[in-house]
């Protein structure tokens, strides 16, 4: 603790901390526990059995009821401690308890039946995970079908988006031909019509084409984008020409010359692109909610938000659900954080 | 793997060997092209034109054909009102609602997280220890998905959460947050600003990096003070940044609808109803399907965007020209 703090309060100029710096740190603070605490919050909170999760007010970790194994009963029994009377201070299981009284059983003496009145004990808890909360998801809920909707949706929309719009790009890039400023304005146009304001026309297309409850009608529509095809196409200008003329000088095709010299070399904006598409199709809610309506096509983030809507469901299951949905995001973002960050700051999001 | 993505090529390859035999080497850009610009036509410019097509016509139907052709009719629904000011008054309440939330909203959010994004980028600017833990801890939520932000922030607000339970240690009432109109829409606002300030923080960042130091050091010599040098020569030099921060986060607020929806579904009432939630739920999720009325309110809403995209692109041309 006092490293750490030596650590923090060092400066890199002369002397003591100004006030500022406390003022800038306390900020920071600040503003880690309201950025990552409710994470940290609902992840602690997914372990909670459904009883736990009701109690009023919570606590920081997962408690469970103790339960004991007595000589003589086939289950183990709800552990309490006698908290007053003849046998104050003994640990016993409960055996049933009648209106006001309980019955309870001490491990040392499994025959010896005593009634305590139910003020008189208190139960013993410890830190248990509901581990079953998330066992649940596959018994109960179709969670796998979902999953597989999900990553069946990011995977192919993934792959056909970084074919399609590097294509363009290396077309918009690499070649001089009448016509390709009136595309290249074309295609800043489309910048101006988001998805969501032609919802209703994209929606009779899509169901034209008899892609209406099927993947297919959440993959192909948001397949070509400005953004990727501007942001491929600056990182393909910056390679020579001369390479391409060397290439066509060993007969190479021009399809070849794409994929095995411009593809490779362009290796570092498309993964940028490919970490930004794969985000934005997991976590897409609008068009998805739009398209599919059978529940059986449904994918992660519309299964969660029907979920939360039913009665039925209990919120032990519901944020084991949530955790498990941010997960994959969680391991993207810490492992590529550095590319998502370029990515998204020249990119402008979305 | 490497083997199934090679023979795709290589089978792709044989047509557009051919197709380069029969265009030549200029043409053949065309063939390149072909992929991106059919899905933009079907899937960006026919909408366009569809969508004033639709918001010409009425009826519930889906098909073109089957709709009749009403003129301007939608829009007049749409306009149609005793008092603008007083959304009860209007044939589609609904929609001044959505609009004059959506109106608030923006102002609200937009200035609020332009302001905090803009502090936590000076601080993370300075002088600072583990400055790119701090970074991700901003930036991270930007990632998560909307409808797992709203249950986050769902599970935390409910009757029996976390934030009723640290008042109920300061001896408050216990608030069920989200049933009282105001107080859901300040936590949606809320919500929003916590979900996406990190992105715009990571751009100011960016900004506030690309000022050349010597230009501080030079004032430095001058003496000159630091709320000075901020006002005289951070602020003047971050203001590109600054105006395409804004107008980002305008283009996004007024498209505000995932996370919101996932998190009150747009109540109690109509409290945190917005604009696309209205057309979502006019065209897609009411019966009968209005479509005709969804359209003419996408049609609105997209003068909105195409005048605000217009601007930011005037503003970060040099970026888009090749």
């Amino acid at each position: 603790m006092g490293k750490l703090f030596t650590f923090l309060t060092r400066t890199r100029g002369v002397g003591r901390l100004h006030w500022t710096d406390w003022a800038s740190y306390a900020y920071l603070l600040f503003g880690v526990v309201i950025m990552f605490g409710p994470v940290l919050w609902l992840l602690l909170s997914s372990f909670k059995s459904e009883a736990e999760l009701q109690r009023f007010p919570p606590t920081l970790l997962p408690y469970a009821q103790e339960m004991i194994s007595i000589d003589g009963y086939d289950k183990p029994l709800p552990l309490f401690e006698i908290t007053s009377g003849e046998f104050a201070g003994a640990r016993a299981g409960q055996v049933r308890r009648i209106g006001l009284v309980s019955q309870l059983v001490r491990p040392e003496a499994p025959k010896d039946i005593i009634k305590v009145p139910i003020a008189d004990r208190k139960p013993i808890e410890g830190i248990n995970f509901a581990f079953e909360n998330y066992g649940d998801l596959f018994k109960r809920f179709d969670f796998l079908r979902y999953l597989w909707n999900s990553v069946f949706i990011t995977t192919m929309a993934t792959l056909i988006m970084l074919l399609v719009n590097s294509m363009a790009a290396f077309a918009l890039s690499k070649y001089h031909f009448r016509g390709r400023s009136t595309v290249l304005a074309l295609i800043v146009g489309t910048l101006m019509v988001p998805q969501t304001v032609v919802l209703v026309p994209l929606f009779l297309i899509t169901r034209e084409l008899g892609m209406l409850n099927s993947l297919w009608g959440v993959i192909i529509p948001g397949a070509a984008t400005p953004t990727g095809v501007f942001l491929l196409r600056q990182y393909m200008l910056t390679i020579p020409d001369e390479i391409l003329d060397a290439a066509r000088m060993d007969k190479a095709s021009e399809w070849k010359i794409f994929w095995r010299i411009i593809l490779p070399l362009s290796a570092p904006a498309i993964a940028v692109l490919a970490i930004l598409a794969i985000m934005w199709r997991w976590n897409d809610f609008l068009w998805p909610l739009i398209v599919l309506s059978q529940n059986d096509k449904f994918t992660l983030q519309l299964a969660l938000n029907s979920f939360q809507g039913q009665l039925t469901t209990q919120w032990s299951n519901l944020l084991a659900m949530t955790v498990l949905v941010l997960v994959p995001i969680a391991i993207v973002f810490t492992f590529l954080q550095k590319y998502i960050a370029t990515g998204i700051a020249s990119t402008g999001g979305k | 793997m490497t083997a199934l993505v090679n023979a795709i090529m290589n089978i792709i390859e044989i047509p557009m060997r051919f197709a380069q035999k029969r265009l030549g080497l200029r043409r053949i850009a065309w063939v390149f092209l072909l992929p991106n610009l059919v899905l933009f036509g079907i899937f960006a410019f026919l909408p366009v034109v569809l969508n004033v097509i639709y918001s010409l016509t009425g009826t519930d139907q889906v098909m073109l054909s089957d709709r009749t052709f009403v003129g301007v009719d939608n829009f007049t629904t749409l306009a149609t009102c005793a008092n603008h000011l007083d959304p009860n008054t209007c044939t589609q309440d609904l929609f001044w609602r959505a609009i004059y939330n959506s109106l608030w909203f923006v102002t609200l959010q937009v200035g609020f997280m332009v302001g905090l994004s803009l502090v936590t980028a000076i601080i993370l600017n300075g002088k600072i220890r583990a400055r790119g833990f701090f970074r991700s801890v901003f930036f991270f939520p930007v990632l998560l998905s909307p409808v797992v932000v709203a249950l986050i922030w769902k599970w935390i607000l409910q009757r029996e959460g976390l934030l009723n339970a640290g008042m109920d240690a300061f001896g408050l009432t216990p608030f069920n947050w989200l049933l009282d109109r105001n107080w859901a829409f300040i936590w949606s606002i809320f919500l929003s600003i916590w979900a996406h300030m990190g992105f715009y923080t990571l751009i100011l960042l960016a900004g506030l990096q690309a000022i050349p130091r010597d230009v501080y050091d030079a004032a430095l010599m001058d003496a000159a003070a630091p709320f000075r040098m901020f006002r005289r020569i951070t602020l003047p030099l971050l203001m590109p940044t600054m105006i395409v921060v804004l107008l980002l986060a305008l283009i996004k607020g007024v498209q505000t609808f995932d996370e919101v929806y996932a998190f009150t579904g747009g109540g109690p009432g109509s409290a945190t109803t917005f604009i696309i939630q209205y057309i979502y739920e006019t065209g897609f999720a009411g019966t009968p399907r209005l479509f005709g009325l969804a359209a003419a309110a996408s049609i609105l809403l997209a003068v909105v965007l195409i005048g605000l995209t217009l601007i930011q692109l005037s503003v970060t041309r040099n970026k888009v020209d090749g």
